[in-house]
Formats: structure tokens, C-alpha cells, sequence
């Protein structure tokens, strides 16, 4: 209880009059950190609260909108009888060797695309040919090549990350600016030289940034792999709730797998900070 | 613009081959054509200039008038189209450790401390750590940079960062420094300091320099040579000696002699435009 009103105090203190106020909408304002959680706050609560207050009135059916209570009870049985648990692991397994190959791929090959005009005309229109293609599209196709078992889904999260991924890196590469490689040729490097001791370690900040944005996507692409005969999977119960239009399943698996991309995407958060403390663009 | 040129050293065409033969930088008639569909643009027109060895020279010129280009070619980075760059009578085909270089923009490696920096192009020559340690201290030193031997980059400031790059190209023992407009992003104060600590760094281990600039005031306090280009074509307009003494100080700058050199340089450059 004191903790929060020294917390709203503070926000006090941020707010300390109408001008202030006013500063708060110039353009790229800094704002304090209290303000921006709270706010955060309040923007969910608001949005649990519309929910509750359409469902418990009875304004939207529960085949619609189901009731918050009823998508927290199937996430607890689905904890209780280990379901979503086995169902959650299954999915991670999938999306992290999607990701891995992808990622083990794309990287070298973008970091040479960017590098090479011959290896980008080879490499880019074919990416950008490719990533417009619909990856739903492929999973026939998947299932033909690959057959109907883990390595099917595992295709599909790369066919879903890796050109976007590949083309991403490679603008990556080209961003490292020319006076850079250039100072380091001039102190003596070489062309793969220049490659593994400076060009990779400039654009370390940006890899990651890529990795954290098309791992977003994997988890896209999850729900699609498991299109493929599966029969566990985050995506195939949301996929056999649809089936029997169980809204409150759906809704239980939409919120974890939001929930699970929010953890992803915040280590990926802390492990940039970690890694690279001399980045310019990651200090306070 | 015909009337001053007499009365300053200019260099003679006549006798160039036997005196050239001995220079330790030698540009001879460097071309530089840019050829799109339509034109063909000549940036340099035939200019040839002399370098000797722990010299300091500056270039100048207007903007577009391919100074930094040339450095470019010295470095390695840019060719010729047409004409040769010889250091020590060896022709420069691509760059190397022996023409160190420091650009106008920041280019330390910023994942590495100052000291790592500094010690870049040396581990690079698998030098001794003893022997990398002792170069390493003598430059901080002399750049006065010693306590922030382990700060990244993002903690130091311009002035700072373009100290360090200087350290960083002077400990690789460069057959000659290309400076590409260095102190153009520094403020006033900042920029003098710099030209001072220049200057003095130069006095004591006489490395050869050759720096380019737009600022005449920069131009005449640092060097011992100045090479004046014109542009569009870019050539070579005039060589002047900057006889000054070897020792200077920031106050010179203010002495009848210095505004003298000032103005003569203010009005080779300035004649061009007169001519448009």
C-alpha cells in the first residue's frame, strides 16, 4: 500500500503541473518510467475490463466472446491433466529447430549476400521471389517431401522465417557503414578479415535485432506447421477447438501462445543488453 | 589571378622526372573520369604532386574538387582511371597497413575498448604483447587519453574518439597518414586543440601526413606544404611553402605572417570563383 502511493507520488512529481503535462506530447518526449508501466497497466486493465463487462452482461454470446473465467478454467484443467504443458514443450521443440536451421542458414548467407553484389544477385530476387509466395500454401507440398512427422513442422517455420530472415541480415550486412571497413583495411585486415573481425562484430546488435523480430513470426508459422496431421501442438489445440467451436479453448491458446512469444521476446530484450553494453543505440 | 603567382614556389614541370624519382609519394598525372550513359564527368584532370618523406602536407581546395578522392586513391580504396601512385616506388594497387588513414566520420570499432583499438592493427602483425603494451602507452600518452584506456567508444566525445583514431593509425607505424578532413566535425576549440596536438605529435616523431581540408586557417597552421586545387576539372593550381618555423604555437595564428598566408591561400581559392 505504501509502495503504491510512493509510486503514484512519483508520477506526481512527473506531472508537476499543465506545462509538463504539455512537454509529455512533444515529439519523442522522454517520459518516466513509472508513468510509461502504469500506463501500460492501464491499457490491459482497461481491455480485461471491456471484456469481462461484454461477457458477464450478456451483450456478446459466449460462442463469440467467451468469458474470461471460463478461459482461465481451461488453461488450469489443461495445467492440472499436463496437456498444455506436453502441448507447449511440443510446440518450443518445433519452433526452435524452425528457427535454429533457419537462423543457421540465413545468417551466413545474408552476411554474404550483403558482403557480395554476384552472391545478392543470385540470393536476393530468389529471396524476395520466395517470401511473397503464401507458406500456408506449402503444406501439401511439405507433407509430400517431408512426410507427416516432427521434420514436416520443422519445414514449415523455416519456410516461413528463412528468406525473410536472409534478406533481413543481409540489409543488415549493408548497414555497417563503408568508413568503418574502410579504417579497417587501412589498419591492415583482408577481405574475410575484414568480414569476421569487423563487419560481423558491427552488425552483432543488428542480428540479434533480426533474430528477435522473425522469431516473432516463427511463432506465426506454428499454427500453420501444425495444419500438418498433427496431433499435439499449441496450434493443433487451437485448431481442434475450432473444430468444435470450444471458443474458450481457442481463446486459452491464443493468450499462451501470446504469452510464451512476450517471454521470448523479452529475453531476447535482456540478452541484447547483455551482449552488446558498447552499443550506442542501448544505453540508459 | 595571373599577377600572384610569381612570388611563391611553384613547382616546376621542367626537371620533375630526376627530383620526382627520389619523392617517397609520387601521384603522376592522375586521371579520374565518372562515365554514366549520357556524360563522361571528369572530376581530376591531370594532377601529379611530390611527397617527401616526414613531411606534412595539406590539401585544399572547394568542395568537388576531388581532394579526397586523391587520398582515397592513396589509401588504396579509390583507382585511378588514368596515371600511378607510387610509395616508395611501389605502385599502390590496393590498401594496406603501411598508409594508415583517419576519416572525417567515427569510425573506432565500438565493441572495442580505446585500448583494443589501439592495439587493432598491431595484433593483426602478431606483434609481441610486451612490445604491443609499450606502443600502446605511448600513444594514450602522447593523445592524452591515458585514464580512459578501457572506455568503449559511446563514452568518449568527438574530439576524443578522433584522438584515438589518430593513436590508432600512428601505432601501426604507417609509411605515411591520409587525414580525410579529421577535425571537420568539431567545434572551434575543439578543433584547435586538436590542430595543436597535431601538429606537436608530428614535431616529435615526424611521421609523414598528408591531410586534406577545406579550412584555410587549418590548412596553414599544420602543414609545411599546401597543395591549392581548383575545380571542375579538379587539378592541381598551386604548391605553396608554408614558411613558418617548425615550432608552433596556436598564437601564430594571430601574427602578420599567418594572415599573410591566409589571405594568399583565401585568394587562390577565391580567384576561381571570380573567373565562373
Amino acid at each position: 500500500m505504501r509502495k503504491s502511493k510512493a509510486v503514484i507520488r512519483s508520477v506526481m512529481k512527473c506531472h508537476a503541473g499543465g506545462e509538463k503535462m504539455k512537454n509529455d506530447f512533444r515529439l519523442r518526449q522522454d517520459i518516466c518510467k513509472q508513468t510509461y508501466f502504469l500506463i501500460t497497466v492501464a491499457t490491459f486493465t482497461f481491455i480485461i475490463g471491456c471484456w469481462i463487462l461484454a461477457t458477464v452482461s450478456g451483450m456478446v454470446k459466449p460462442m463469440f466472446l467467451p468469458q474470461l473465467s471460463s478461459v482461465f478454467t481451461n488453461i488450469i484443467e489443461g495445467i492440472k491433466d499436463n496437456s498444455l504443458c506436453e502441448n507447449a514443450v511440443v510446440s518450443i521443440y518445433r519452433i526452435t529447430m524452425g528457427f535454429l536451421v533457419a537462423a543457421a542458414l540465413g545468417i551466413p548467407l545474408g552476411i554474404l549476400c550483403g558482403s557480395f553484389k554476384k552472391v545478392e544477385a543470385v540470393i536476393g530476387p530468389l529471396c524476395e521471389f520466395i517470401r511473397y509466395m503464401p507458406v500456408p500454401a506449402f503444406v501439401p507440398l511439405v507433407m509430400v517431401w517431408a512426410g507427416i512427422d516432427e521434420v514436416a513442422k520443422i519445414v514449415v517455420v523455416f519456410i516461413g522465417t528463412f528468406f525473410q530472415m536472409a534478406l533481413m541480415i543481409a540489409d543488415d550486412a549493408r548497414s555497417v557503414p563503408e568508413d568503418l571497413l574502410s579504417a579497417s583495411y587501412t589498419l591492415g585486415t583482408k577481405r574475410w578479415s575484414t568480414i569476421f573481425k569487423v563487419l560481423i562484430p558491427a552488425m552483432g546488435p543488428r542480428i540479434m535485432l533480426t533474430l528477435r523480430v522473425t522469431i516473432g513470426w516463427a511463432w506465426t508459422y506454428l499454427v500453420v506447421a501444425e495444419l500438418v496431421a498433427s496431433n499435439s501442438g499449441l496450434g493443433y489445440t487451437i485448431l481442434r477447438a475450432q473444430r468444435f467451436f470450444n471458443t474458450d479453448a481457442i481463446f486459452a491458446g491464443i493468450l499462451i501462445i501470446g504469452i510464451l512469444g512476450l517471454i521470448t521476446d523479452r529475453l531476447f530484450a535482456i540478452a541484447i543488453k547483455k551482449m552488446f553494453p558498447w552499443d550506442e543505440r542501448s544505453s540508459s | 589571378m595571373m599577377e600572384i603567382q610569381p612570388e611563391y614556389d611553384v613547382q616546376q614541370t621542367t626537371g620533375l622526372e630526376e627530383s620526382a624519382a627520389k619523392s617517397k609519394i609520387r601521384l603522376c598525372n592522375i586521371d579520374k573520369v565518372y562515365e554514366t550513359k549520357k556524360t563522361t564527368f571528369t572530376a581530376i584532370k591531370d594532377v601529379s604532386i611530390n611527397i617527401e618523406d616526414n613531411d606534412f602536407v595539406c590539401i585544399i581546395g572547394p568542395s568537388g574538387c576531388g581532394k579526397s578522392t586523391l587520398l582515397h586513391m592513396l589509401a588504396g580504396l579509390d583507382f585511378p582511371t588514368q596515371g600511378e601512385i607510387l610509395i616508395n616506388n611501389q605502385r599502390v594497387t590496393c590498401p594496406g597497413a603501411d598508409r594508415g588513414m583517419v576519416f572525417q566520420t567515427y569510425t573506432l570499432f565500438p565493441w572495442m575498448t580505446v585500448e583494443e583499438n589501439i592495439k587493432f592493427g598491431l595484433k593483426l602483425k602478431k606483434m609481441p604483447v610486451d612490445q604491443m603494451n609499450e606502443i600502446v602507452d605511448k600513444y594514450l600518452q602522447s593523445i592524452q587519453l591515458t585514464k580512459f584506456r578501457h572506455s568503449y567508444p559511446r563514452e568518449l566525445s568527438g574530439g576524443m574518439k578522433q584522438r584515438v583514431a589518430i593513436a590508432r593509425a600512428l601505432a601501426n607505424q604507417p609509411e605515411v597518414l591520409l587525414m580525410d578532413e579529421p577535425f571537420g566535425a568539431l567545434d572551434q576549440h575543439t578543433k584547435s586543440n586538436m590542430q595543436l596536438l597535431l601538429r606537436e605529435i608530428w614535431q616529435k616523431e615526424r611521421p609523414t601526413i598528408i591531410f586534406v581540408t577545406h579550412d584555410i586557417d587549418e590548412a596553414v597552421f599544420l602543414a609545411n606544404k599546401i597543395f591549392v586545387m581548383a575545380t571542375h576539372p579538379g587539378t592541381l593550381k598551386q604548391v605553396v611553402n608554408v614558411e613558418m618555423g617548425q615550432n608552433r604555437s596556436l598564437d601564430i595564428k594571430d601574427t602578420m605572417e599567418f594572415i599573410n598566408f591566409r589571405k594568399y591561400i583565401n585568394q587562390l581559392l577565391y580567384a576561381e570563383h571570380a573567373e565562373e
